[in-house]
């Protein structure tokens, strides 16, 4: 009687901890996932649950209405679609080239050099620093009249305003994510690195391996847990991608760098009226992406456990 | 000077410095330049006049033009030294400038007035800081509310953050309970539902609170992470039970042998979710954006891209509010980037 009151008392206690976590999570977590479908299903422009009128598939609809799904223009919700486009190619380019840049960093600061801490700082220290701080830095250098063509003129290499050319807009948005982020991913392949045993390498180095040898048959085999780990979360992230890129380019010129979650925000939050079923419609399109790279990463997660 | 060389010539066992040491200190190198450049550069430019912001090409350190008090003159005038004519390799004062003609006078014999084309003198500056592009923020830009803003959101959301998580991450790993796996599996599910895909419920949830336009609208949503309960549970249950069960032979409740004896010995995780959750509070950009709307309600964040999204507002106090902007997260990072970046390899996660 006495261990079952204690049990009782303990299982009281333990949910007296947990509800103040849980009631959050309730609120701001779980309960906005089912409001999020009926929001998709509802019309108007009302925030209130009362004031919408049910539309079925009717915003999913609009959001998917195309004559062909490669060009924008020939969809009812063209800008939808153009944002679905660009944030296509800034996944697959940002998302290629920081991994690309991460390893090769990795790999320079997992050699014996002096210095490794610092060298680690100067790479993670871009990560600390805010979107909004990330992007005014870039637009004060990449500005018209900003050192960068300052420098190219000195050079008298060609130069342009880059922020203002939809190409290179495009450009400078994957370029400033990598340089704000790739420290993190730097950080964790480094930690994979270092986690690889010392005397597989001197074993090959006994055998007189070829550099390349030993990366291709050593180290990327080894490290591969850690670079599916990797290229799914910055894949997750990517598909998320909007601060830095909102502060910087404003998704423009026009919206040839507006992505996915801009779109978004400025159907449901900043242009009137706000069509807050559209958004959540699109929000949830873009869960359904989320959900097949979370799908993908707990794949690689088990398998990384069985290995 | 043999022993420095060394040191930076320093290779993994072999004597040599070949090709590949080259290469790793070149790739170096171009980080340093690379990575830091760009927020020295900024650095530097908010401490120039509004003046030398728009010259171009820029010059790299903050200069401002000298200017001298010239007896005869009400208003000082500004030197320049001649570069051609009769008069080159002097510093004269400019009365002033007329079409492509510069009336100057010598400061030291200001009877003379002598007329230099323009292109045939360059201002005489000297090294001065623009103080004023950082007390114009104070003056006239209400810095100090949004800094306040920023400070209490992020102060606060931390303080709660950590007990909430710390509190969750306490019932997971020190109590056995019917339900703690599926609460722990439904905690860490939330890592794969990112607030991104519902904004538009949150909003709702927030605005029915009566919490737009309120800091809490930002604090509340915030301060369950899966991450904080996960990083503090894991370490927790390397502490051992006996100590537990010592406390509460000793009659001590289970709010005492949390706040006492748990939360001490798990200090070195809840700095780990502290420093987690200042950066991501301060850096928060979107959330913010949505729910705070009036100007007296805005973050450092809100306020710099609306600053920078206002074209009358001009780069010197613009940078100015950037550099004081990322100060306090980098002294954070320079007092405690081994914790932070030991945090982040362990959890992968920012």
């Amino acid at each position: 009687m006495l261990a079952l009151q204690k049990m009782t008392g303990a299982q009281r206690i333990a949910w007296v901890f947990l509800f103040p976590n849980l009631l959050i999570f309730g609120l701001f977590t779980f309960l906005p996932i089912f409001l999020n479908f009926f929001y998709a299903t509802t019309g108007s422009d009302r925030i209130l649950l009362p004031d919408r009128p049910y539309v079925g598939l009717e915003n999913f609809q609009s959001l998917l209405a195309c004559e062909s799904y490669l060009d924008p223009n020939s969809c009812a919700r063209d800008i939808f679609w153009r944002a679905v486009h660009n944030t296509g190619w800034f996944v697959i380019l940002q998302v290629g080239f920081m991994i690309l840049f991460s390893l090769v960093t990795a790999m320079v600061l997992n050699r014996d050099i002096p210095l490794r801490g610092f060298f680690r700082s100067v790479f993670f220290y871009p990560v600390l620093l805010s979107p909004v701080v990330v992007a005014l830095i870039w637009k004060w250098i990449l500005q018209r009249y900003g050192v960068l063509n300052a420098g190219l003129e000195a050079w008298e290499l060609p130069v342009t305003n880059w922020l203002v050319e939809a190409d290179w807009a495009f450009f400078w948005i994957v370029f400033v994510s990598i340089w704000a982020h790739m420290g993190f991913y730097t950080l964790i392949l480094l930690a994979g690195l270092q986690a690889i045993p010392s005397d597989v390498y001197e074993a090959a180095e006994m055998d007189g391996a070829s550099k390349w040898r030993v990366f291709s048959k050593i180290t990327m085999p080894l490290l591969m847990p850690t670079m599916v780990v990797v290229i799914v979360l910055s894949l997750i992230r990517a598909v998320q991608a909007f601060d830095e890129i909102f502060v910087l380019t404003g998704g423009g010129p026009g919206s040839a760098t507006t992505l996915l979650l801009q779109y978004i925000y400025e159907t449901g939050f900043a242009y009137r009226p706000q069509l807050f079923g559209l958004a959540a419609a699109a929000s949830l399109l873009m869960a359904a992406v989320l959900l097949v790279l979370t799908l993908l990463q707990l794949a690689a997660t088990r398998r990384q456990a069985e290995g | 000077m043999s022993n420095v060389l060394s040191f930076l010539t320093r290779t993994r066992g072999r004597g040599r410095f070949d090709l590949t040491d080259w290469l790793t200190w070149g790739y170096l190198a171009l980080a340093v330049v690379l990575m830091f450049g760009p927020v020295f550069w900024v650095a530097l430019s908010s401490f120039k006049t509004e003046s030398a912001l728009q010259e171009y090409p820029p010059s790299l350190l903050p200069l401002a033009p000298v200017s001298v008090t010239v007896e005869g003159y009400e208003e000082p005038l500004q030197l320049f030294r001649v570069t051609g004519g009769e008069r080159a390799g002097e510093v004269l004062a400019q009365i002033r400038r007329i079409g492509l003609n510069s009336q100057m006078v010598d400061p030291e014999n200001p009877g003379e007035r002598i007329n230099v084309n323009i292109n045939d003198r360059v201002p005489v500056r000297e090294f001065a800081l623009a103080a004023e592009n950082y007390t114009v923020l104070f003056e006239r830009f209400n810095f100090a509310l949004y800094f306040w803003n920023s400070v209490f959101i992020t102060v606060v959301a931390t303080i709660i953050t950590v007990l909430f998580n710390s509190m969750a991450a306490f019932a997971l790993s020190k109590y056995r309970f019917r339900g703690r796996t599926a609460v722990f599996i439904l905690i860490i599910a939330t890592l794969m539902i990112p607030p991104t895909i519902n904004l538009v419920p949150i909003f709702l949830v927030v605005s029915e609170l009566g919490l737009v336009n309120s800091p809490w609208g930002v604090i509340w949503p915030a301060v369950a992470t899966p991450t904080g309960v996960f990083l503090l549970r894991q370490y927790m249950l390397t502490i051992p039970d006996d100590l537990l069960d010592a406390a509460r032979m000793d009659h001590a409740s289970e709010w005492r042998v949390y706040w006492r004896i748990v939360l001490p010995l798990a200090a070195p995780a809840l700095a780990v979710l502290v420093i987690f959750s200042v950066m991501w509070r301060w850096n928060e950009f979107l959330w913010p954006l949505i729910v705070l709307n009036r100007s007296e309600e805005f973050t450092l964040q809100l306020a710099l891209n609306s600053f920078q999204g206002d074209l009358q507002t001009s780069w010197a106090p613009l940078l100015a509010m950037t550099v004081l902007t990322l100060l306090p997260i980098t002294l954070v990072f320079a007092v405690l980037q081994k914790y932070i970046t030991a945090g982040i390899a362990q959890s992968g996660v920012k």
